[in-house]
């Protein structure tokens, strides 16, 4: 027996040692692979990790993505990271200031006087290669952004253009467009009707410039990669590496040089993950990062100087209008919202930092007059009010006969789901109604939306144009985002009357009116503003947050000593 | 062996083309409509849209020129990134994933081969139990998790010592890619291991070991030519599938990393109903799959004499 053991005990021992020296050759495999890998993955890497988030000694910020800009086809881009991105490397006639104020652009002076415009371009403004910004360019991209061959979801944003709209549907060619270069350095245009705040329209992403010859050249690959755009903003992109790098250099062609002050910014990293943008932050990578709600305390521990914004979004509940729909029963809705609180929901629920709670479709930083539209224009709101819900209620069933479940069409993610459940739970104990929540991914809820599969949906809308009416047009009857289908000839008109007028003061009046009638028929029940939390590098200064427009703008960003 | 070869390729191109049929029948079944946007288009708009991506055909036309278009190796220009071809994603960003596979694979192979080794050969003795213990772990704890807490380890560690050691996210050099590598590869290691323990533990009994052990063969021999090769045979079979499991699973380690890899294109292309896409990923990695799974057969025919096939 215990010559068996002995041998036994051998045989593991020089096994055992064996199996060392495989392992030791193992890893030297795998420095050995690495070092492969390493190499080929230079071909397509992204350089990330070499730099610190600001790095003053060659002027360069760092910052993450947090998605690849689908492109940057100014004519065809929807999204807010495209925006981004297109704003820091492109100009239109007119742009928003540090302060959110309309300045000059590519346009050295402008006058809008009724139905015409006319902007006399700077003769300073270059293209990324040198030659410069005519008025030509203005109008190529414009007929270009129109035309309906080109299918881009924002054409609507030109429809104050005359003949826009006729061109969009195919009615007219594209040379029918409204506008006109005079010569290199005037650019007239001609509007359907006056439009108040047309200055303020041209600043827009739809509405930047694109060199004809340049965008023929690149045959249907316009903005794809970086070398196939065309740049006159305060940056130009020099690398763009898909899903994983954008960097943006300081044009040397541009204008306005003292605005620059940087000479680099550079977008290394591409995620949603907002953790991961966290521990960037954390690990020094980036110069700023938005927090969530979990990552909110760690945060204080850490003693940062936390920013607050309004991203200018609001979103509420919308009913669908449509005949047999329980939700056309006035007494259902105003039953609803005098049963739902969005306070409770933005301070009990929600509780996401920044949030505010929604009290009406026009959110707090429009402008009114002579101070914001709300201050001068107070939304109504119901006080919650059981009692009174129940009474309405109890209308609607006389009317209605007995009340199906109601189909609440949500979105599939976190926020949705609380808010869904919450409203479900709610109107279940204050007025016994039944609530069916219908979970759909984004395309899915859209297309359910658009043929009005629901009762109430969650939705929300963000601003394109810094005016009352980018909100106030909504729920006009002819309106293709209105879903729910509302039709009232009164708010119509209203609607009409905000588009046709200039006095400020009557337009004004008008949204008011707009507002009074949406919050007395019940037509959405607003849930929230969106907020956001985010915090920056110290030595970081110069960050401008816009509710329209480039959104974070870091073109006019300083570094600075840090102060300790 | 060539007419073997052959005639698992030509059963491949069948696979792959029902993959293929298979994925376009359940996308276009699939609710929700592909063009759908924020903002409400025109019908004029909406018809140039449908045009543009032949979605105005009949479905069995669709079809057809969506097969006719495969046989060329045209999948289209995808319906998020209006210019971009799908052909240009998978080859831009599949090295990416395949490079970090390989590292995964790499890893989960040797760590799976020696651990296995290791636990077998000091079987219910103190090396056996602990690895055995973070075996389950890895086994039962999934790759999110790891990920997430790979790189709080990561930033905790270089604030602690106050330089970056390793980066917290990215790609570039090798050093981006050591932890989402093994994060990656960890559960397959963890499988491979248990896999290789009990295969050598069966083999360690086995009547040609105790011949060899009789015959006074020397240990270092035993083990390696008779006990080792035996017992890896089971763990290159499962090794094919896990190489397609891994490069098309690293959908959260690329999220979390910030790793421009195919992964992220073949999810989001799915939530975001990017027709295009979802075919062009479905049926490479489809194609990926079989390819692996036939290339491990041959492999396998190789090691294994016995299984050679004429």
């Amino acid at each position: 027996v215990s010559v068996t053991a002995n041998t036994d005990k051998d045989f593991t021992r020089s096994a055992g040692r064996q199996l060392a020296l495989f392992a030791v050759l193992a890893v030297a495999g795998v420095v050995l692979l690495m070092m492969a890998l390493s190499w080929a993955s230079s071909l397509t890497g992204t350089g990330a990790g070499l730099t610190g988030g600001v790095d003053p000694r060659t002027g360069t910020v760092t910052l993450v993505l947090s998605e690849e800009p689908p492109q940057l086809n100014s004519t065809l881009a929807t999204d807010q990271v495209s925006g981004m991105v297109l704003g820091h490397v492109m100009e239109g006639l007119l742009r928003y200031d540090e302060n959110n104020r309309l300045a000059p652009g590519v346009a050295e002076r402008w006058e809008v006087n009724g139905t015409e415009a006319t902007f006399w371009l700077r003769d300073n403004a270059r293209w990324s290669d040198g030659a410069p910004v005519t008025a030509h360019d203005f109008v190529f991209a414009w007929q270009t952004a129109i035309d309906p061959r080109n299918a881009s979801e924002y054409g609507f944003i030109l429809y104050s253009i005359r003949n826009a709209e006729a061109i969009n549907q195919g009615e007219l060619p594209v040379s029918e467009l409204g506008v006109e270069a005079l010569d290199d350095r005037t650019l007239h245009v001609r509007l359907e009707r006056p439009v108040a705040f047309f200055d303020k329209l041209v600043a827009f992403t739809t509405y930047y410039p694109i060199r004809e010859d340049f965008y023929r050249a690149t045959r249907g690959r316009y903005g794809a990669d970086a070398h196939t755009l065309l740049y006159n903003g305060p940056f130009v992109m020099t690398r763009w590496v898909h899903g994983a790098h954008v960097r943006m250099e300081k044009n040397p062609n541009y204008w306005n040089q003292d605005r620059v002050q940087i000479n680099v910014l550079d977008f290394p990293y591409m995620t949603q993950d907002a953790n991961a943008h966290l521990n960037l932050f954390k690990d020094g990578r980036t110069a700023y990062t938005t927090l969530t709600e979990e990552n909110l305390n760690e945060a204080l521990v850490r003693r940062w100087h936390l920013h607050r914004f309004m991203d200018g979004s609001v979103f509420y509940i919308d009913m669908n209008f449509r005949e047999g729909r329980p939700t056309a029963n006035w007494n259902l809705r105003r039953a609803l919202q005098l049963a739902l609180d969005p306070e409770e929901l933005v301070y009990r629920v929600i509780k996401l930092p920044g949030y505010l709670p929604g009290e009406s479709l026009f959110p707090t930083w429009l402008q009114g007059v002579d101070a914001p539209f709300r201050q001068e224009y107070p939304a109504p709101t119901a006080t919650p009010d059981v009692q009174q819900a129940r009474r309405h209620l109890e209308l609607a069933r006389r009317e209605l006969g007995r009340i199906p479940p109601l189909v609440l069409l949500t979105g599939d993610n976190p926020l949705s789901n609380k808010q869904a459940e919450y409203y479900q739970e709610t109107l279940k104990s204050t007025l016994g109604l039944e609530i069916r929540i219908d979970k759909q991914i984004f395309k899915q809820r859209l297309a359910k939306m658009t043929s009005g599969e629901f009762d109430l949906v969650l939705a929300g809308w963000g601003p394109d144009f810094d005016d009352p009416l980018t909100f106030g047009d909504l729920y006009a009857s002819w309106n293709l985002n209105n879903r729910g289908r509302y039709s009232n000839p009164e708010l119509d008109n209203w609607v009409r009357f905000a588009q046709d007028a200039t006095d400020p003061r009557e337009r004004a009046d008008a949204f008011g009116e707009i507002q009074r009638i949406l919050f007395e028929d019940v037509v959405n029940l607003p849930n929230y503003e969106r907020g956001i939390v985010y915090v920056v590098d110290p030595r970081l200064e110069g960050l401008v947050r816009r509710v329209v427009g480039p959104d974070p703008d870091f073109s006019n960003v300083r570094i600075v000593e840090a102060d300790g | 062996m060539w007419r073997y070869t052959l005639r698992r390729l030509i059963q491949g191109v069948i696979t792959v083309w029902f993959i293929a049929t298979a994925t376009f029948v359940a996308m276009h079944t699939v609710p929700g409509d592909p063009l759908a946007a924020d903002k409400a288009v025109s019908e004029e708009i909406r018809a140039n849209l449908e045009a543009k991506y032949g979605l105005d055909k009949p479905i069995g036309q669709q079809y057809l020129v969506y097969m006719g278009n495969l046989a060329r190796g045209d999948f289209g220009i995808s319906f998020v990134q209006k210019n971009r071809e799908v052909n240009d994603i998978i080859s831009e960003h599949f090295p990416v994933s395949a490079t970090l596979g390989i590292l995964a694979i790499v890893f989960a192979a040797l760590g799976g081969v020696l651990w296995g080794a290791l636990t077998a050969l000091y079987r219910n003795k103190l090396p056996d139990i602990v690895i055995m213990f973070l075996v389950i772990l890895g086994i039962s704890v999934p790759s999110f998790v790891f990920a997430a807490l790979g790189q709080l380890a990561l930033v905790n560690v270089n604030n602690l010592i106050g330089i970056s050691l390793l980066p917290v996210a990215g790609w570039g050099t090798v050093w981006h890619m050591l932890v989402p590598s093994l994060v990656l590869g960890l559960g397959t290691m963890a499988y491979l291991t248990r896999l290789m323990r009990s295969s050598m533990l069966e083999i360690i009994n086995s009547d040609y070991v105790r011949t060899a052990k009789a015959k006074g063969l020397p240990p270092t021999r035993i083990f390696t030519r008779h006990q080792l090769r035996n017992a890896i045979l089971p763990v290159v079979t499962v090794l094919g599938p896990a190489i397609a499991a891994i490069t098309t699973g690293g959908f959260v380690v690329e999220l979390v990393f910030a790793i421009p890899g195919l992964g992220r294109y073949f999810v989001q292309a799915v939530q975001q109903l990017d027709y295009t896409v979802i075919m062009g990923t479905t049926v490479f990695y489809g194609a990926f799959l079989v390819f692996m799974v036939i290339l491990v057969d041959l492999l396998y025919g190789w090691i294994d004499p016995r299984v050679r096939l004429e």
